[in-house]
């Protein structure tokens, strides 16, 4: 079965969403990989605002390449989430409702998922021609001296993803 | 015969085998997963497979990267000894045609200057070259886009010489599992045995360029021996569970001390991206 939804919906709906299954998503995503997360981390302790709307908000780890002229956005898959959670927790905590990358997530960033009820959700890594033919709208929204680590605006429609961990903390990565 | 190479027409070549490779999947690794499809068992798996395959059809007829970590360059030459280059410096000139080749086919910037500091440079460079001198008088480049999350899979050990086979055995397969998953599988793992410290590593990076799921001569059972039990650890497509999590293991051995046994992993994610020019 395969879920299409918007962000709105993804958001309303974080209870009943279950890992393993497969969604179709549409709407606002924010990218933001390793420099992003630590300036982003930097500002919450100097008590300053994020520089995107972070609540109920859906945060994509990717770093796309340039756009050919005529394009939207270049290749656009996902990097590997572990990198990112020493922040995660943190960035729950604001409000990020739902993380999107690939591979495994630690056992702290399982344990914040369920404590702010949020999903984890993969995209497949390597499949950055494909993702890039399901955004809409692309810009860039702070820090565009990251070149590629830059927070980017992206509208998606039936953006191609996996429920990897849901908001009582089931994970398809833990097999039996 | 002397083969006179002028600078530009290297720079030339490196800056096309930068877009080209980073658009268009090797025949290999498409033909591995195609078969690998087939056989795999999760239905999960297979759909990440066809998405994979999918993502291949799209960067090749759009001309955009197959994945957007469009990598560190290593430059891999064989020069003959009868070559010369004319018209400047081999290092610029290749150095100027990956600069030249990410501008141009809209790849991503991917190096900082300093570790620390970690300041973009900007223009992909610099490329990581390695020479080789071999008979004759071609010049062959060899353009390997590496990926920053499958290479933070890779690793190294130094054995205990009687350890042999089956500690260089484990080695690996703890290594896969433990990390092979957040590395893109399926994955081709380059093994390399034996050389030092320093030699070990490049052995393992060199085994990547080989064609997916080719045997090594002498340690081609060992391959196959690996390879089977890689996939049945379940880890499957992108860690999402199923039979195909490697594509090919591929082992070069070296002459090594009689006190040493250097085992190096690299892992290469099903992105197995390279492309080769002899002038």
């Amino acid at each position: 079965m395969v879920l299409s939804l918007t962000t709105d919906q993804l958001i309303s709906s974080v209870s009943e969403i279950k890992a393993g299954e497969r969604i179709l998503l549409s709407g606002t995503i924010y990218t933001a990989r390793d420099a992003a997360h630590q300036r982003m981390a930097m500002l919450i302790a100097e008590g300053k605002p994020l520089p995107f709307p972070v609540k109920n908000s859906v945060l994509y780890y990717c770093g796309p390449t340039p756009p050919r002229p005529g394009e939207v956005i270049g290749s656009c898959g996902p990097t590997t989430s572990s990198r990112m959670d020493p922040y995660t927790p943190l960035m729950l905590e604001q409000g990020v409702k739902a993380t999107i990358g690939k591979g495994t997530r630690s056992a702290a960033v399982i344990a914040a998922l369920q404590k702010y009820h949020s999903l984890y959700l993969v995209a497949t890594g390597g499949a950055g021609a494909l993702l890039s033919r399901k955004v809409r709208r692309a810009g860039p929204v702070a820090f565009e001296d990251l070149g590629p680590e830059a927070i980017f605006r992206l509208e998606v429609m039936d953006f191609p993803l996996i429920v990897a961990v849901d908001s009582m903390g089931n994970n398809i990565f833990e097999r039996k | 015969m002397r083969n006179n190479v002028p600078k530009s027409r290297i720079t030339a070549v490196v800056a096309r085998l930068c877009r080209q490779v980073n658009y268009f999947l090797p025949g290999d690794v498409w033909q591995a997963l195609e078969k690998g499809g087939k056989r795999e068992v999760s239905e999960t798996g297979r759909g990440v497979l066809n998405e994979i395959l999918e993502n291949a059809r799209i960067a090749g007829q759009k001309e955009i990267a197959l994945c957007q970590d469009t990598g560190l360059v290593e430059i891999f030459l064989k020069i003959g000894q009868d070559v010369h280059i004319t018209g400047g410096n081999l290092n610029e000139a290749i150095q100027a045609g990956v600069a030249a080749g990410y501008r141009d086919g809209y790849l991503r910037k991917s190096i900082v200057a300093d570790p620390l500091e970690r300041k973009n440079t900007g223009d992909n460079t610099p490329a990581l070259i390695y020479t080789e001198i071999v008979d004759g008088d071609r010049l062959e480049i060899t353009v390997l886009p590496k990926g920053g999350g499958s290479e933070n899979a890779s690793a190294l050990v130094m054995l205990a010489p009687g350890a042999g086979w089956p500690a260089v055995k484990e080695f690996v397969l703890r290594t896969v599992k433990e990390k092979g998953i957040n590395a893109c599988p399926p994955l081709i793992v380059g093994i390399g045995i034996g050389g030092s410290f320093s030699s070990v590593p490049l052995l393992a990076k060199k085994a990547l360029l080989r064609e997916v799921g080719s045997a090594h001569p002498i340690y081609g059972q060992k391959e196959k021996e690996l390879l089977a039990d890689i996939n049945s650890t379940g880890i499957g497509p992108m860690g999402l569970g199923g039979t195909l999590s490697a594509l090919g293991v591929h082992i070069e051995p070296a002459p090594c001390h009689i006190a040493s046994l250097p085992v190096a992993v690299s892992m290469q994610c099903h992105s197995c991206r390279r492309l080769s020019e002899v002038l």
